[in-house]
């Protein structure tokens, strides 16, 4: 991958009533952001387990965007106020495992905000290219390196197989 | 007919699991009347040439306790696994990286310019730091080379079944040796502890609220704390929620929370993520800065939930060059 067609990836963890419906609506708007998201639906941002966004990390993402209802709009009262914790958190975790913290956000973007969502991937994938690849499993690959025999890949904790995908998609 | 031959082995381990081997008291002679050991370096005077000299498989267990970072520690696991019907992560640190896997927090210079040039206690005003290779007067002396990532076991080499534990009990120990004897194993890659969550077998159980309600995190020693009531609800980070139990609750029985040895249960990816999930989502402030000052009570996150299992997360080291 040289550095000229390498463009972030990015998942989102979008909510169910309030960012994934604007991201629809912006879709329905005709509102164009950059294609660098993919995309998954929860039920809420509180379903957020801290291992999906680490999971992503270590299986090659750049950045893991959350969304999830304003505080106070939850559909589930309390979900949204469970992420904005455990985000700190993870937030300072991340940051002593040497994970800037531009590469995981959380945003409240309700079901109207369709131009939110532009704004703020947009917004994302300016300060991820800014940034650099995180490319966990290059760095996995590179430190087993240090091997005679190599790694040994049927571990539980191997190094997880990249997802295959042209870079410019 | 000869007895089923068992060999332990330790690499970066700090003898703890040896030690518990030992703590198996008068059953270890039981022990010792079944098998053959043929490879013990704490205990007994084998040597390397002497394994090497044997046939492949003619072992029927290893049981290798420590984590995986230096060529030679990479070596002998890989010998002894050619070795072996049955490789054994014996211990936290060869199931999960354990306390030497905490290093992952670290670069290996970073490690080594603390330890040769930084630590109070140094007197190294040369700055020598150790070779691989020294001439003296005609003679070469080698060392062993320290790997940049420390490893747990199966990171390296395949692994047949997991004792979890900082030490695993005397009483894991003997089910396993027995299980082994026996031929009665449960499936390759089995951990040969209950998959269960400590809490359900903590003395405690009964006083953990439903609603935890974090107000504040205090630590042991900040706080004078109540033996009945569980640690969570006395604003104490206890690793039992996220942890395997099968320890029968030693550290809380102790008094002190749980720590987190047994690593995760099976349905389990990561044990820092989860214990981290479970404590965050159950602070009562909905404010950020709130948020903030409750979460300050755990000054050292990566050290509290990965103490044991930091190569075994889903990000197993620093990344280099970041924060």
């Amino acid at each position: 991958m040289s550095d000229k067609t390498w463009e972030p990836r990015i998942v989102g963890f979008f909510c169910n009533w309030c960012t994934y419906t604007a991201a629809d609506l912006a879709g329905v708007s005709r509102i164009k952001y950059a294609s660098n998201v993919r995309i998954i639906r929860l039920m809420c941002s509180g379903r957020v387990d801290p291992q999906f966004v680490l999971d992503s990390f270590a299986r090659g993402a750049d950045g893991v965007l959350i969304g999830g209802c304003h505080p106070g709009d939850c559909h589930y009262v309390e979900g949204n106020y469970k992420c904005l914790r455990r985000h700190e958190l993870l937030q300072r975790m991340l940051g002593d495992m040497g994970i800037e913290p531009e590469r995981l956000r959380l945003e409240w973007i309700s079901a109207a905000e369709g131009d939110k969502v532009k704004a703020v991937i947009n917004d994302m994938v300016e300060k991820l290219k800014k940034l650099g690849p995180l490319d966990l499993p290059g760095r996995f690959r590179e430190w087993d390196g240090e091997l005679a025999e190599g790694a040994h890949a049927d571990a539980g904790t191997a190094v997880p197989v990249p997802v295959k995908e042209a870079a410019d998609v | 007919m000869s007895k089923p031959k068992v060999a332990f082995y330790w690499c970066a381990s700090c003898g703890g699991c040896e030690e518990a081997v030992v703590d198996l008291a008068e059953d270890i002679l039981g022990v010792v009347e079944a098998v053959d050991i043929v490879l013990w370096p704490v205990a007994m005077d084998f040597k390397k040439h002497d394994v090497e000299a044997m046939p492949d498989k003619s072992i029927v267990a290893t049981l290798l306790n420590g984590a995986i970072r230096t060529s030679e520690q990479e070596e002998m696991a890989h010998m002894l696994r050619r070795k072996s019907q049955y490789m054994i992560a014996y211990g936290a640190c060869a199931a999960s990286g354990g306390i030497p896997g905490l290093a992952n927090q670290f670069s290996l210079q970073e490690l080594l310019k603390f330890v040769y040039e930084d630590g109070p206690s140094n007197a190294n005003a040369a700055k020598t730091y150790p070779q691989t290779a020294h001439d003296d007067g005609g003679r070469r002396l080698t060392l062993p080379r320290l790997h940049e990532v420390v490893r747990t076991l199966d990171q390296v080499v395949d692994v047949d079944y997991y004792l979890p534990g900082c030490p695993p009990t005397p009483k894991l120990t003997a089910a396993a040796v027995g299980a082994l004897l026996s031929g009665n194993l449960p499936p390759k890659g089995s951990v040969l502890a209950p998959d269960i969550a400590l809490c359900d077998e903590c003395p405690r159980k009964a006083s953990k609220p439903t609603d935890l309600g974090f107000a504040e995190f205090q630590r042991p020693h900040q706080k004078l704390m109540d033996p009945e009531k569980c640690f969570l609800a006395q604003g104490v980070v206890c690793m039992g929620p996220a942890t395997r139990g099968g320890c029968e609750a030693l550290c809380v029985n102790g008094h002190m929370p749980c720590s987190g040895c047994f690593g995760g249960t099976s349905r389990v990816k990561d044990q820092g993520a989860k214990i981290l999930s479970s404590l965050a989502a159950n602070l009562v402030a909905k404010e950020e800065k709130a948020i903030a000052a409750v979460l300050a009570g755990i000054p050292d996150p990566v050290g509290t939930f990965y103490r044991y299992g930091l190569p075994a997360s889903l990000l197993r080291k620093k990344v280099p060059g970041g924060e």
